[in-house]
């Protein structure tokens, strides 16, 4: 073990964040030095904190700097434990606030049009990134941490899952490529997650492993809600065994395609048309709709065009996608709008759920709209449609009323 | 001559000097109650006989220019800031008069940069006493440390008129930098190198001061049209090489934001505005020059194209945004104080609805009105809220004093105010119980827009009914503080010393508020 330890982020574009370095020293007692742009504000509440920290691990001598952008405390604890924990052996956890407003669940057929990406090492974006109002946000601990850093990342991703308000989005976690991932678990399934993304996900076996995990801690810490995954398929093997992952568990309620490693795998370019994925686009979301589960689109990684994105949206939804990642808060405006219903759709529903409302209350058992036979997977698919109408503030609640 | 003295409660319980610098100040009486009385100033009689008759006002240098004016201690040289950032002519007095010995100067510019901060080390050594204007960055820094030898006064642009009209002020001397002029002391923003736009800010000066010297980089023979400063006021013309650094002079920050958290800002301010009804047809409008405040200029602008809108007249802070509207019908006219960027500089020169305004017409309190009050609809920003919408734009919560007030105060007397401001900022609350420096009343502040709830001042009853079912997050400033203080803790009292190192003026001349010396 080294005697110096060190964790967190500085340096320039750095903010509400803080980098510490932990000296353990045989006698002194605790020496802190705050270097800070709060420190008229926060300084004597920074060190109080830091202390707590201390003592609460044990620590009674040592040399610790901090070297602060604006830290909330959640932050601040996350980079003392990292620090502490590559000095010495303890189980110990030191757990910021679980905010009540986090303890929500969420349903297996929820909307997911947008889900935000974040870095799971950098607060800076955390913080507000549910005013953007995505349906899910991810905590990345995989391809957005670099490697030196995935071990903090981790105190910090699960401090956010217990104390930053993301407003009701989705709290998703993208954990490291199993086994690797297996091991992230623990940091984050008794913090109320909603769902885990699986990367890299090339088989049945994967989910399964992933699933073992979290039941074993399901049981560990007594935990009751549900958690929801995500597979994320990236590779030609993965994309000939989607058919089998997608049906691999019951609480696998979507699966995603990521583009740039899986056309990587291919050994060709990713293109706008996406003409060289349309295959595995494609059979990804027959596999999902043949498992009566959601298919989620790769992100789009231009964030300055709004109208590419809005045309690759397009051409997502005619696919039969149901979402999209996002890697910019700009983007989610677009893909709600574009993911939701459009009039024409939204006309075409209200029809539909007329005739079915109308043919139900004359006791009518066949439902039809015009010379149309109307299969009930119509009908729930309308009702589907107005719902997320609704939602969305394209049609009013009161629609039937208000047209009558 | 003590710094200040005979500190008295002002109308917004702040304590304040009555007496700074060895001048009587007028407390803060409450908007609109200090009722000034008696004439205005005026300078000495000038007459043609002691004036070249060909019109030759040329002098071979700055400093020669300066020694004929007759420079002494304790002189006021006024500067107006149209160069922004990129300005060499400030400096360059101060160099002269260092270098001729001379002590206790009181530099009166329109407002100051960071590119000003080599006069620190004139404001250490005596050759300057204090600066009556704005302290941006450095200088800010150095006067909240105390290092300032006199109290440094801010006003507001419309306050800085006032107070030379007014007589509080007496420019001795009147440097102004002029983008293009001619021999004679006519000049113009529009044309040259460092073409700026109007010079509006410099106006009050030439009509005032004692001696005027026009110092240029592009001089051409009379006559320099147009004249938006008249040669008639001018001692002396100055040739130098430069009088700016170009791409400084239109600095950086006139661009809309990319954050997505400020964007978020400025979409839920404009769907505010369009709920609200503020945006409408013939409106008029100020929107500063923030990131946020900008953004939320386009975002207008895209309502207006929409629904086949005009607005009838825009305050500037002129720029591209802005010209865009002038172009495509939406806006019928700009009325500029400063010109911010390139485009904007050519759209006053070639398109007449693009007017060059002094802050002397359209924003001085002391006069038969002003065109603040006619506003509809005002955006801005500020460094602080209270709880009773009180705002700060000068100081940090920290003490630091980083900010001019520009055109905020007058600007705020608007019929609409809406600051949109994050509700914290790496880690620092924006609602405070008391912000640190009073700059304006919460009664001029009608909502503020955080990106997690907006507030509506109880005092705009019209607004609170109208959006009594709105969709949008309406919480109360109290609510606001709660959250932001969960999000971020309750900060601590700064420990300030008594020391007042600055003084913040009203519109109308009193003194509303004053800043106090920070530890370094």
């Amino acid at each position: 073990m080294e005697p110096i330890a060190i964790a967190g982020n500085k340096g320039k574009g750095i903010r509400s964040d803080c980098h510490v370095t932990l000296e353990l020293t045989s006698s002194g007692g605790v020496d802190i030095k705050l270097e800070s742009k709060v420190k008229t504000l926060y300084g004597q509440a920074i060190t109080a904190k830091a202390k707590e920290i201390l003592d609460f691990f044990g620590i009674s001598n040592c040399k610790l700097l901090i070297e602060d952008t604006g830290a909330l405390d959640l932050v601040l604890a996350a980079r003392m434990e990292a620090a502490i924990k590559q000095l010495i052996n303890t189980d110990k956890c030191f757990l910021p606030e679980m905010l009540t407003q986090n303890l929500y669940a969420t349903a297996k057929d929820q909307n997911r049009f947008s889900r935000l990406y974040l870095p799971g090492n950098s607060p800076q974006l955390m913080l507000n990134a549910g005013i953007h109002r995505p349906n899910g946000i991810i905590l990345d601990l995989e391809d957005a941490v670099a490697y030196a850093k995935k071990e903090e990342a981790r105190f910090l991703v699960r401090n956010a899952l217990r104390s930053i308000d993301f407003y009701g989005a989705e709290r998703m976690v993208r954990i490291n490529q199993i086994p690797k991932g297996l091991d992230d678990l623990e940091y984050i399934i008794p913090y109320n997650v909603n769902l885990i993304l699986v990367p890299k996900c090339e088989s049945a076996a994967q989910i399964v492993a992933v699933n073992e995990k979290i039941e074993e801690l399901k049981k560990k810490y007594h935990l009751d809600y549900p958690v929801w995954l995500m597979p994320i398929i990236e590779s030609a093997l993965g994309v000939m065994n989607a058919l089998q992952i997608a049906h691999s568990a019951n609480n696998v309620v979507a699966m995603a395609i990521g583009l740039e490693d899986y056309t990587a795998d291919l050994g060709t370019q990713r293109t706008n048309e996406g003409t060289e994925s349309f295959f595995a686009r494609s059979f990804l979301v027959n596999a999902c709709k043949s498992a009566g589960i959601q298919a989620i689109d790769s992100v789009f990684s231009d964030i300055a065009d709004m109208e590419a994105l809005k045309q690759n949206v397009l051409r997502s939804k005619a696919l039969g996608f149901d979402g999209m990642g996002c890697i910019h808060p700009r983007q989610i405006q677009v893909i709600h709008e574009n993911f939701a219903p459009n009039e024409a759709e939204i006309e075409k529903a209200k029809k539909i759920m007329n005739a079915f409302i109308e043919a139900t209350e004359k006791g009518l058992g066949v439902v039809s709209l015009g010379t149309k036979m109307i299969d009930p997977p119509v009908v729930k698919r309308a009702q589907r449609t107005i719902e997320l109408a609704i939602t969305m503030g394209k049609l009013s609640k009161n629609w039937r009323e208000e047209e009558e | 001559m003590k710094k200040y003295d005979n500190l008295v409660m002002n109308a917004v319980g702040r304590l304040v000097p009555t007496e700074v610098n060895g001048q009587l100040m007028i407390p803060f009486m409450g908007s609109g109650k200090y009722k000034p009385t008696g004439k205005m100033a005026a300078p000495p009689i000038p007459t043609t006989a002691d004036y070249p008759l060909d019109g030759n006002k040329l002098v071979d240098s700055l400093a020669e220019a300066l020694h004929k004016c007759g420079l002494k201690d304790g002189m006021t040289i006024s500067t107006h800031h149209h160069m922004r950032d990129g300005d060499l002519v400030s400096n360059m007095i101060f160099d002269i008069a260092h270098e001729m010995g001379i002590k206790n100067l009181v530099w009166f510019p329109s407002a100051s940069f960071p590119c000003n901060e080599p006069l620190i080390k004139y404001l250490e050594d005596g050759t300057i006493n204090r600066i009556e204007g704005s302290m941006n960055g450095p200088l800010g820094r150095f006067t909240s440390r105390g290092g300032m030898k006199g109290t440094a006064v801010l006003r507001a642009h419309g306050c800085r008129h006032q107070a030379v009209q007014d007589g509080e002020v007496h420019i001795d001397i009147a440097v102004m930098a002029a983008p293009t002029a001619d021999p004679f002391g006519n000049a113009n923003g529009l044309y040259g190198k460092s073409a700026c736009g109007g010079l509006g800010f410099g106006i009050a000066d030439t009509h005032y001061a004692d001696k005027t010297i026009v110092v240029t980089d592009n001089l051409i023979p009379f006559p320099c049209a147009p004249m938006q400063i008249e040669g008639n006021f001018v001692d002396y013309v100055v040739k130098v090489d430069s009088i700016g650094i170009r791409e400084k002079i239109v600095s950086g920050t006139t661009q809309i934001t990319k954050s997505p958290d400020r964007l978020r800002l400025a979409e839920m301010t404009t769907e505010f505005c369009l709920e609200a009804g503020l945006i409408r047809d013939g409106f008029s409008f100020q929107a500063g020059a923030g990131g946020t405040s900008l953004s939320i200029g386009v975002f207008i602008h895209e309502i207006l194209k929409k629904n086949g809108w005009k607005a009838r007249f825009a305050v500037g802070g002129a720029n591209k945004y802005l010209d865009d509207m002038l172009y495509d019908g939406t806006l019928d006219y700009i009325l500029d104080g400063q010109t911010f960027d390139l485009d904007a500089v050519r759209s006053m020169r070639e398109d007449a609805n693009h007017i060059a305004v002094s802050a002397f017409s359209s924003y001085n309190y002391h006069a038969k009105g002003n065109h603040s009050t006619m506003l509809d609809l005002v955006i801005l920003g500020a460094t602080e809220v209270d709880l009773n919408f009180n705002a700060n734009v000068v100081t940090h919560s920290d003490g630091l004093l980083l900010h001019g007030i520009g055109g905020w105060q007058s600007a705020i007397q608007g019929k609409t105010t809406i600051l949109p401001i994050p509700l914290f900022r790496d880690r620092i609350p924006v609602i405070r119980d008391e912000v640190t420096t009073l700059c304006g009343p919460g009664e001029f502040i009608d909502v503020i827009v955080t990106e997690r709830g907006i507030a509506i001042n109880p005092l705009r009853t019209d607004l609170m009914e109208k959006m009594k079912n709105s969709p949008l997050p309406i919480k109360t400033l109290q609510e606001l503080k709660e959250e932001s203080e969960r999000i971020c803790g309750k900060p601590e009292k700064p420990n300030f010393s008594d020391e007042i190192v600055a003084v913040i003026k009203w519109v109308d001349g009193t003194v509303i508020d004053v800043v106090r010396k920070v530890a370094p």
